[in-house]
C-alpha cells in the first residue's frame, strides 16, 4: 500500500468513527453509552495486551499492575490537595502525593496527565523488563502474575500512597464518552503502525523462534523490553482512563481477573491479531450485557427466573464452547483484511 | 523471643505449608505430564471443601451440632470421589478436546480459566440458592480441635495430623509412580508422550489417572483448609491455587518432592515473617510472588532443580 492511500484509508476510518462517536451520543440512551464508553477502554487494554502477548509472544499476565498504575497516578494527578487531605482517612498522605496537583479545569492538563501515567507505567516496566525477561514461557506467566498482584498489595498497605484498601474518589471525570473513543482511536492507529513497522517485524520474529532471531542479530531482550513499555505505556493510559470514567477507584478493581478477562478477549479473538482484539473485546463486553438479565431474580425468562450468579455459569459455558471450536481464537493470528483478501484471491 | 515460641511457629508453618504442598502436588503432576497450568485446581480444591460440607449435611440431616468420625470419614471419602472424578471430567470436557486437535497450549490456558470460572460460578449460585449465603461455617467431628500442652506448646490435634498425612501421601505418591505399572506409564508419558502412545499405551487413561490423582489430593488439601479456617466459600480457592502453584514453582516444577517441599517453605514464610515482623503482616498474601521471584532469579529451574529435557518427577 502505498504511503498516500495509507494516509487516505486512515482519514477515512478515523471520520467515520469520530462520525459514529457523535451521533451515537445523540442517539443512544446513557445505558448504551456507558457499556460502548467501557468497550473503547477495554480496546485500548486488550490492543496493547495483545502487543506484548501476542505479537511479541511473551505470555505475560501483569497487566492488572499497569493499569492500577496508570489509574493511580491520574488520580493522584487530578485530585486537589484540599480533597485529597480530606480522603485519606486511613493516614495523612505523603507532602509529595498531596501536593502534586494539575488543575483539571485548565485544557490539555489531563491529557497531560494521562501522558505522565502512561510513562509512569512505562518506567516501571522498563525496571521489570531486567528480572522479569530472564525466564520464559511459563515461568515468566508466573512471574509477572505475581507482579500484578504485589501492585495490589503494595497499594493496600500504603495507605499514605494510595489510600490503602479505600481507594480513592472524586476523581474529575474528564473522559467524556467523546474522548475515550478518541484515545481508542488514537491507540489502534499508533499500535497498528508500530506492529507493522520494523520494530513490530522483529517482534513477530521473538515470537516465532527467538533463537533465530537473536541468530539473525535482532536484540531480542531489546524488543521484547520496547513492547513490554509500549504495552505498558498504553495499559497506563487506558486505566487514567478507566479511573476518570468510573470516578472511584480501589485496589479490589485491579485483582488478576482484570488479567483473566483481557486474556480471554485477546485469546478469543485469536492471539496476536490486532482486529481480534477489538472483536473479542465487543464480544466478551456485549456478551456479559446481553446476559444481565441471567442475573436479576426478578426478571421472566420465559419459564425461568433469573439467579444472581448464573450469567457467569452460562458466560464461562459459552467461553468453553467458543474454545474448543474455534481453538485458535476467531481469526488466528491473521486480521480481518487478511481474509477479505484471501478470499478474493481465491475468486480471481 | 522464646523457643516455645519459635517452635509454635515452625508448627504452625508446617501445618499451612502442608496444605499449599497437597495442592502443588496435582500442579506439580498435570503440568509435568501436559505442560498445562491448570489453573482450575485451585477451584477443584474449593469442590473437595463443599462436596464435603455437603456430604456432611446430607449425612447428618444438616444437623452439625455432633459429627460422628464415622460419618466425617464417609463424607470424607465422597468428596474425594467425586473430586477426582470433576478432575476427570475436567481433563475429558477441557482439555481433551483441544489437545487431540494440537491447539496452541494458551487456548488449554483459556479452557482452564474457562472451568475455574465455571466452578466458582456454579458453586456460587449452589451456595446462593440451595445453601443460605455465599460464606458457610465448616463443621467437623469436635476432636480435632482438642488442644495438646507439650511444654510450653499449645496445639491442635489438627495441625499436627496434617503434616504427618502429607508426609505419607507424598510416600504415596512416589510409591505410586516409582513402583506400580500406572507410575512408570506417567513417567513414560511425562518424557515423550508422542512415543507412549505409539508404543500402544492408552494415554487417556493414564491422564485421567494423573488429574484423579492430583484432584484427590487437592481435595484433601481442601478438607484441612477448611477445617483450620472453618468457612468455606467458592472462591477460597483462587488465591490458595495461585500461591500452591507458586510453592510447585519454587519446588521445581515436574517434581513431586519440590511440590512438597516448595509447598513447606512457603508455608514457613507465611507464617514465620508475620510472626516475627507483624509490621510486614499485610503483606502475606505475597510472599508467594516475591519468594517465587527470588528464587526464579537465582535458579530457574526451582529447588529440586530438575532437567526438563531429561528428567521429571
Amino acid at each position: 500500500m502505498s504511503a498516500k492511500k495509507y494516509f487516505a484509508l486512515i482519514a477515512i476510518v478515523t471520520a467515520i468513527f469520530i462520525a459514529f462517536l457523535y451521533f451515537s451520543s445523540h442517539i443512544f440512551g446513557g445505558y448504551t453509552i456507558t457499556v460502548l464508553g467501557s468497550i473503547y477502554i477495554f480496546i485500548i487494554l486488550a490492543i496493547s495486551y495483545n502487543l506484548i502477548n501476542g505479537v511479541t509472544g511473551q505470555f505475560s499476565l501483569e497487566p492488572n499492575g499497569f493499569v492500577a498504575i496508570g489509574a493511580y497516578v491520574t488520580a493522584i494527578l487530578l485530585i486537589s490537595p484540599e480533597i485529597k487531605s480530606e480522603l485519606y482517612m486511613l493516614s495523612e498522605p505523603l507532602p509529595l502525593i498531596r501536593d502534586v496537583f494539575l488543575d483539571p479545569s485548565k485544557p490539555f492538563n489531563p491529557f497531560f496527565a494521562l501522558l505522565i501515567s502512561g510513562a509512569f507505567s512505562a518506567l516501571v516496566a522498563l525496571t521489570l523488563a531486567f528480572p522479569v525477561f530472564r525466564v520464559r514461557g511459563d515461568y515468566l506467566a508466573i512471574v509477572t502474575l505475581g507482579f500484578g498482584f504485589i501492585i495490589r498489595i503494595f497499594l493496600i498497605n500504603n495507605p499514605e500512597i494510595s489510600n490503602g484498601s479505600m481507594g480513592l474518589d472524586s476523581i474529575p471525570g474528564f473522559a467524556s464518552y467523546f474522548w475515550i473513543g478518541v484515545a481508542c482511536l488514537v491507540t489502534v492507529i499508533l499500535v497498528y503502525n508500530i506492529v507493522y513497522s520494523r520494530y513490530g517485524r522483529a517482534m513477530k520474529a521473538v515470537r516465532d523462534d527467538e533463537d533465530a532471531a537473536l541468530a539473525m542479530g535482532v536484540n531480542t531482550f531489546k524488543i521484547k523490553t520496547l513492547a513490554f513499555m509500549t504495552s505498558a505505556f498504553f495499559e497506563g493510559v487506558g486505566g487514567g482512563l478507566l479511573a476518570s470514567s468510573i470516578g472511584s477507584i480501589s485496589p479490589d478493581q485491579f485483582t488478576f481477573m482484570l488479567t483473566f478477562q483481557l486474556l480471554i478477549i485477546i485469546v478469543l479473538g485469536g492471539l496476536g491479531s490486532m482486529s481480534g482484539a477489538i472483536i473479542g473485546t465487543i464480544l466478551f463486553l456485549g456478551g456479559m450485557e446481553l446476559l444481565r438479565p441471567l442475573d436479576q431474580a426478578t426478571k421472566h425468562l420465559g419459564p425461568f427466573h433469573g439467579i444472581p450468579g448464573l450469567r457467569m455459569v452460562v458466560f464461562s459455558i459459552l467461553l468453553l464452547l467458543i474454545m474448543l471450536f474455534a481453538r485458535r481464537g476467531l481469526l488466528g493470528d491473521k486480521e480481518i483484511w487478511d481474509y477479505i483478501k484471501i478470499k478474493k484471491f481465491k475468486e480471481s | 523471643m522464646d523457643v516455645g515460641f519459635v517452635l509454635q511457629q515452625i508448627i504452625n508453618g508446617f501445618s499451612l505449608g502442608s496444605m499449599y504442598a497437597l495442592i502443588a502436588i496435582g500442579y506439580t503432576l498435570v503440568y509435568g505430564v501436559l505442560r498445562l497450568i491448570n489453573f482450575a485446581h485451585g477451584d477443584i480444591m474449593m469442590v473437595g471443601a463443599f462436596m464435603t460440607f455437603i456430604a456432611l449435611g446430607v449425612l447428618t440431616g444438616w444437623n452439625f451440632s455432633h459429627i460422628s468420625m464415622p460419618v466425617f470419614f464417609t463424607a470424607v471419602g465422597i468428596s474425594i470421589l467425586i473430586t477426582a472424578f470433576v478432575g476427570i471430567l475436567t481433563y475429558v470436557s477441557a482439555y481433551k478436546p483441544l489437545l487431540d486437535k494440537g491447539a496452541p497450549k494458551i487456548s488449554l490456558l483459556i479452557t482452564a480459566i474457562g472451568i475455574s470460572f465455571f466452578l466458582e460460578s456454579l458453586f456460587n449460585v449452589i451456595a446462593n440458592q440451595y445453601l443460605g449465603g455465599t460464606y458457610q461455617a465448616f463443621y467437623f467431628p469436635k476432636w480435632f480441635s482438642t488442644i495438646i500442652h507439650i511444654g510450653p506448646l499449645t496445639i491442635p490435634v489438627l495441625t499436627i495430623i496434617v503434616p504427618i498425612l502429607t508426609l505419607i501421601l507424598l510416600l504415596g505418591v512416589l510409591y505410586i509412580l516409582y513402583k506400580t505399572k500406572v507410575g512408570i506409564a506417567i513417567r513414560a508419558l511425562a518424557f515423550d508422550i508422542y512415543t507412549v502412545k505409539l508404543m500402544g499405551a492408552n494415554s487417556n487413561f493414564i491422564i485421567g489417572f494423573v488429574f484423579a490423582l492430583g484432584s484427590a489430593l487437592a481435595a484433601i488439601g481442601g478438607i484441612a483448609y477448611a477445617m483450620a479456617y472453618p468457612s468455606i466459600d467458592p472462591y477460597m480457592g483462587m488465591l490458595v491455587g495461585l500461591k500452591a502453584f507458586a510453592a510447585a514453582v519454587v519446588g521445581g516444577i515436574g517434581s513431586v518432592t519440590g511440590a512438597v517441599i516448595g509447598g513447606f517453605i512457603l508455608g514457613f514464610v507465611e507464617v514465620a515473617v508475620p510472626g516475627f515482623l507483624p509490621e510486614l503482616g499485610g503483606w502475606k498474601d505475597a510472599f508467594a510472588f516475591i519468594l517465587l521471584i527470588f528464587v526464579l532469579l537465582f535458579k530457574p529451574t526451582g529447588i529440586m532443580g530438575i532437567d526438563f529435557e531429561r528428567q521429571r518427577f
